[in-house]
């Protein structure tokens, strides 16, 4: 099955009703499936800080919501995961691109590559790292488990799992 | 007039409603003046008041009040074009504008200078904005939630803090009481 429609079947089977989005070339079918789906409301953010903002509005409204983003957003948003979405206790799901990581182009992106999973930890954030295509099965789980301890989880996809770029 | 002099106005309007509250003084302010479970307030995370209350406005068919500032909007700009775009009709932006910094001591912004952030709300899309003097704030809130229609207000006001405590009840205290307010 086309990963991208797995991945988001996962979070209607978790319903999740509300998701913002940042773009991502390695994300982009995910986003664009998000978009074709009618049980999901999508809200593409400017930044991501901002839309942990409406997703934190969205899950006091009682909708489980989730955010798409890369990991240069950690560096953006670590204000907001702790004193908005930690402080208050709220569920998160972070589908994160995993720039940086094996098969990268881009220099740059090495650089915070080797920080993120340092950073997550530091902010004690549950982190699973999807490598191969089969790690994905666990998304399931990982989304019950985000809605049952109410904090933010991050999902790293790097571009290997994605099949390069 | 000075920003707690409108919300001790507009308490009475912002009762049956349901607020999120703006980090520091104005958060501060409001516990104090009119304490209850629909009030949401942001004990950090300066500019997403906006962003929290249009994802509230989106999530659920209530009238959701976000109280912003005018430094606080400055901070999170990107949330004006995605409000203008995602049209919440029971959602109000009110920013109370006193061209100030008030909870950091009153440093000037520049929506004191030489930018309007009504004509910024307008340029981003946003169709019902209206800005006025502190006075006219209660009337034009209430105009805004008998309207059904999607609004931001900009209200002028002066400078100025009053002394107010600290907010200790603990966040997810804080939360918890506002989704049952939600749900009820």
């Amino acid at each position: 099955m086309n990963i991208s429609k797995q991945i988001v079947d996962d979070f209607v089977a978790n319903d999740i009703s509300f998701v913002t989005t940042v773009p991502c070339k390695q994300l982009g079918g995910v986003i664009e499936e998000v978009e074709a789906r009618p049980e999901i409301y999508h809200i593409p953010s400017n930044k991501e800080d901002e839309g942990m903002g409406l997703c934190a509005g969205a899950f006091m409204g009682g909708k489980r919501p989730a955010i798409i983003m890369q990991n240069t957003a950690i560096g953006v948003t670590i204000n907001t995961l702790v004193t908005l979405t930690q402080f208050y206790r709220m569920p998160l799901p972070m589908l994160i691109s995993y720039r940086g990581e094996l098969k990268e182009p881009v220099a740059c992106q090495a650089e915070m590559a080797v920080h993120t999973k340092a950073l997550l930890a530091q902010l004690s954030i549950p982190t699973y790292h999807f490598h191969k295509k089969e790690d994905a099965q666990e998304l399931d789980a990982i989304l019950k488990y985000t809605f049952m301890c109410n904090k933010p989880v991050a999902i790293l996809t790097d571009a290997t799992f994605w099949g390069g770029y | 007039m000075i920003r707690s002099d409108i919300l001790r106005e507009i308490a009475p309007i912002l009762r049956d409603q349901l607020v999120v509250c703006n980090i520091g003084l104005p958060s501060q302010e409001l516990h104090m003046i009119d304490d209850n479970a629909a009030n949401f307030y942001m004990l950090g995370t300066m500019g997403l008041s906006s962003s929290i209350g249009l994802g509230l406005a989106l999530a659920q068919p209530k009238t959701v009040i976000a109280i912003d500032g005018d430094g606080s909007v400055l901070t999170n700009f990107g949330t004006l074009p995605t409000i203008a775009n995602n049209v919440a009709d029971n959602f109000i932006l009110l920013i109370i504008d006193n061209g100030s910094y008030g909870s950091t001591g009153d440093q000037p912004t520049y929506a004191g200078k030489r930018t309007s952030l009504a004509a910024v709300a307008k340029a981003c899309g946003c169709e019902n904005v209206i800005e006025c003097q502190a006075a006219e704030t209660g009337k034009i809130l209430r105009e805004a939630i008998d309207s059904g229609k999607m609004t931001v207000i900009v209200s002028k006001c002066e400078s100025g803090n009053i002394k107010v405590p600290v907010i200790t009840m603990d966040p997810v205290v804080i939360r918890d009481r506002f989704m049952k307010a939600v749900a009820g």
